[in-house]
């Protein structure tokens, strides 16, 4: 099925389709998608790498499959998602500020959540406006979870999403990731590093 | 059964929440012998929520968590009203049910941890308002009761439904006057601890929540009958002070008035013959417990 449709920065409305409703699919494996259109993982990891390079506020956050020790693989992944961090970290400019911040509740918190220092997927955009995070992967999050947080962000903010998915990926994501495994986040930052210095910084406003 | 099954990613630690972390490192999962002791000394499983100033609700809901025997291997069901504000707080699992359906959420529940754990112990409590008890879920409630499903249901008596505003429900004392009740009750509250015992209740008592170590007391009982024997009731009353149109401060002497022997929250217990003898079982294995932890610490001085 061909499609016009793309799934770019929002904001693009209160309530966006689904992407997967406007005939977006979801990559095979060894494939990743750029705006919804399938294409070779390595290419989706440059993009992926420049963004983050590229961003004033790169942020990551790993969910409750990453963040709890559930067993090795788990552990390993979230091994590999700080170093992930630090690399980016390392390779940006002193005006741009790496995150990480974690999503370690999917269930709404009454009366607030704490902004600075979480995000909860019935209301991403809080923390995302907060921090001004211009950049941000989703990683260890449930599908489910994920799928309505990305949604909720392209339809209200101007972030630019990356889901790091271990399943099939997600049709609301900017970019998105099949199987990640612990090396292919590794990948990524090697890209990052790779990349580091030959993309060019955000300019101050 | 332990906080080994509850690590957060070494490289994810510095990054949690502080919540999580006192989780994991303050909170009693795995101690056996937990209770309401142990409040203001380790990391309760309830701590932040959105009840009112005051509200004795939230102090039955610190007892209770910190009264359950294995928190870890328990999941609570809840229902629509005050409670479901105050689920998304605990540290422990839970499902929140359509409106009155939470009795059968948890038979349905109850069966399939057995299958999917066989041999481990796992708890199910359910925590419902008295209009999800016995109004609108008054029909799952005793159904569940008569199929002898092996968990408990506490009933949070504030005597209405208190978090729309004040409406009449089966619970409320004959001739009050609620907000959005203007009439006044015209008929007898539901005598539901009776009929829980009718309706083959192994352990149902019925009183208030103004002493925790009461609280403790019948919250241990009806969770070990509950797995052993059948199913156990407890109504306990939480008096919501807005409706009832007292200050923040008057719950617990609401609560003290309510629980004199003439009153209708008078400490009233069933148990089964069953029942008895497994809390005296129970009770004399503690004591055991305690002799030998005594003998032990005068052996150390």
């Amino acid at each position: 099925m061909s499609t016009m449709y793309q799934v770019l920065r929002g904001p693009e409305h209160f309530l966006p389709p689904a992407a997967a409703s406007m005939g977006i699919r979801l990559p095979d494996p060894g494939q990743a998608h750029i705006h919804g259109k399938i294409v070779n993982e390595d290419e989706a990891m440059e993009v992926a790498a420049r963004q983050f390079l590229s961003a004033k506020v790169p942020t990551i956050f790993p969910g409750p499959l990453v963040l709890w020790a559930w067993n090795e693989k788990a552990a390993g992944k979230a091994t590999a998602i700080r170093h992930l961090y630090e690399t980016i970290k390392e390779c940006v400019t002193p005006s741009q500020q790496a995150m990480l911040i974690p999503m370690p509740d999917y269930r709404p918190k009454y009366p607030k959540i704490n902004p600075e220092i979480e995000i909860n997927p019935n209301h991403p955009n809080l923390t995302i406006w907060h921090n001004k995070i211009d950049t941000c992967m989703f990683v260890g999050v449930h599908c489910h979870q994920a799928n309505l947080s990305l949604k909720i962000i392209r339809g209200g903010t101007y972030c630019y999403t990356i889901a790091m998915c271990a399943q099939a990926g997600h049709e609301d994501a900017m970019v998105s990731f099949r199987d990640a495994t612990a090396d292919k986040i590794r990948k990524l930052a090697d890209w990052v590093k790779k990349l580091k210095g030959s993309v060019e910084p955000p300019k101050d406003d | 059964m332990s906080k080994e099954r509850i690590k957060i990613a070494p490289e994810m630690f510095d990054i949690m929440p502080e919540e999580y972390q006192d989780l994991v490192e303050r909170a009693t999962y795995g101690n056996e012998h937990r209770g309401w002791k142990d409040i203001g000394t380790s990391k309760e499983l309830i701590e932040e929520h959105s009840l009112c100033a005051g509200c004795p609700e939230s102090m039955a809901f610190r007892y209770i968590l910190a009264s359950l025997p294995a928190p870890e291997d328990t999941v609570m069901v809840g229902s629509t009203g005050c409670t479901s504000l105050v689920f998304p707080h605990v540290g422990v699992h839970n499902i929140h049910s359509l409106f009155g359906n939470q009795n059968a959420i948890a038979s349905g529940l109850k069966r399939a941890l057995s299958v999917r754990f066989p041999g481990r112990v796992k708890d199910v409590v359910v925590l419902a308002g008295d209009g999800a008890t016995v109004d609108i879920g008054l029909d799952m409630t005793l159904q569940a009761w008569f199929r002898q499903e092996k968990f408990t249901t506490i009933c949070f008596d504030n005597e209405l439904y208190a978090n729309t505003g004040g409406q009449e429900s089966g619970l409320m004392q004959k001739g009050f006057v609620a907000k959005m009740a203007p009439v006044g009750k015209t008929f007898e509250k539901v005598k539901l601890p009776e009929i829980a015992r009718e309706s083959g209740c192994h352990y149902v008592v019925n009183c208030t929540v103004s002493k925790p170590n009461l609280v403790e007391k019948v919250i241990k009982n009806a969770i070990h009958v509950a797995r052993e024997i059948g199913p156990t009731y407890l109504q306990l009353y939480t008096p919501c002070i807005l409706e009832i149109g007292k200050n923040s401060m008057e719950g617990l002497q609401e609560m003290r008035d309510s629980e004199k022997p003439t009153e209708r929250f008078a400490y009233k217990e069933y148990v089964s013959d069953q029942a008895k003898e497994l809390l005296t079982e129970l009770a004399a294995k503690e004591k055991e417990r305690k002799a030998a932890l005594k003998k032990q610490l005068a052996g150390q001085a």
